[in-house]
């Protein structure tokens, strides 16, 4: 499973393999807010919690596809699915390797971007904590989702249409979290929510996806 | 030591092949034949597990069956020695040191696979099959896009390596591979009236 996860992290670090892209749109959506809705430091101050969950939300969306598609394409899937390796540990790891590569640097990257939406001092803390615990949330929600429109042509489509409504829990609490965090007040029970859905999705959703996945090999 | 028994398969929900039994021994290699569309590669998928049998029943030891395609898994910006040896992690074998050499790849082992030619890739497709040390081989068209050359290696690897040491293998193809070997027709196990189309995809 290690040597799967080392596989997939060189692959999206190779040319062609879309580290980055996620990253650079993140940056995009937030460098363009501040032009759509005016440079009132109050408006953007107010706005700032939400705009960047929605925004890493769809950073994460972006690359969802390629999760299991490319090695769809190419045989491997198939291949590992006949390879000692449960197709249930095959889902966690791609999940896994999805996150290292998109969601770890959208974490890192947002209270960077969190300074451009004037965002408030006391919710930084907050916004990186939300997101390193929501995050992998959004690539295990679209494994799954992955998994499901695997064979499928422009599946990338459908599979935006079947991921988004199963973001909405996370992206709730996510942006509740930083709002509350801005604010002053408590985060525990948001923060316990986020926590609740990334852990629940783990433990359950590897098992769908291994069965999606077994029906579209097929 | 392969057994299947009264198989009946199935392609897209559609009955393909019905009926189907043999045997293969340690050591033994068995050709399918028939033409296009017979079933090949839907009876060696269902032998391998990739989908469900319609009936009938597969035996052979557990955890020892690999399949192989012409879509080999073989990624494009992985070196030659980093496809082989991820595979070789995957099942947790050790990658044997003159597996390069026996597919000609020597020279190759630090190129990318994406700058290989179709018939190196296919040599570094068939290699993977060296490196994961799996007993029951199911090959479907293993030597597509190889030149005559390429084909003796391949052979001599089955014989000499994979046949020699216990291995058996079921291989679909439409070339002599060079091996003295039993060949199934299909053709007479096909299952009832060939319907096309009108599959739930056409939707989509």
């Amino acid at each position: 499973m290690i040597a799967l996860l080392i596989r997939d992290l060189r692959l999206a670090v190779r040319a062609g393999g879309g580290f980055g892209l996620g990253l650079a749109f993140f940056l995009i959506v937030i460098v363009l807010v501040p032009f759509g809705v005016g440079p009132e430091a109050a408006v953007l101050t107010r706005i700032a919690p939400g705009i960047l969950w929605v925004a890493a939300l769809l950073a994460a969306l972006l690359s969802l596809d390629r999760i299991f598609a490319l090695d769809f394409e190419d045989g491997s899937l198939a291949l590992l699915a006949t390879s000692p390796l449960p197709l249930e540990g095959v889902a966690l790891v791609k999940a896994l390797a999805h996150w290292i590569t998109t969601g770890l640097p959208l974490t890192l990257a947002a209270p960077v971007l969190g300074f451009l939406l004037n965002l408030d001092g006391p919710a930084y803390p907050w916004l990186l904590a939300s997101l390193a615990l929501g995050t992998p949330a959004l690539s295990m929600i679209g494994a799954f989702g992955a998994a499901l429109t695997v064979g499928l042509r422009r599946g990338g489509l459908l599979l935006s249409l079947l991921v988004l409504p199963l973001y909405v829990p996370t992206l709730i609490f996510g942006a509740e979290v930083v709002r509350r965090g801005a604010e002053g007040m408590p985060v525990t029970t948001p923060l316990l929510m986020l926590a609740g859905i990334t852990v629940g999705g783990f433990a359950l959703l590897p098992f769908a996806a291994a069965a999606a996945l077994r029906v579209n090999l097929r | 030591m392969l057994t299947v028994t009264d198989l009946a398969c199935a392609r897209g929900g559609v009955p393909v092949l019905s009926g189907v039994s043999f045997a293969v021994p340690a050591g033994g290699v068995l050709i399918l034949r028939g033409p296009n569309g017979v079933g090949k590669t839907t009876l060696l998928r269902t032998l391998a597990g990739l989908q469900p049998a319609l009936s009938g029943t597969v035996d052979f030891p557990e955890d020892q069956g690999a399949y192989a395609s012409h879509a080999d898994g073989v990624k494009a910006t992985l070196t030659v020695t980093e496809n082989l040896t991820f595979w070789a992690q995957v099942h947790g074998s050790r990658m044997p040191d003159d597996i390069l050499a026996t597919f000609d790849l020597e020279t190759l082992r630090d190129r990318m696979a994406g700058t290989l030619s179709a018939g190196q890739k296919r040599r570094l497709g068939l290699a993977r099959l060296g490196v994961i040390g799996r007993k029951v081989l199911f090959l479907d068209e293993p030597t597509v896009s190889l030149d005559a050359f390429s084909v003796r290696l391949f052979a001599d690897f089955l014989r000499d390596r994979h046949l020699a040491q216990g291995g058996l293998a079921v291989i679909a193809t439409h070339i002599d591979l060079g091996i003295d070997a039993p060949e199934l027709d299909l053709t007479p196990f096909k299952a009832g009236p060939q319907t096309t189309g009108g599959s739930d995809e056409a939707f989509l």
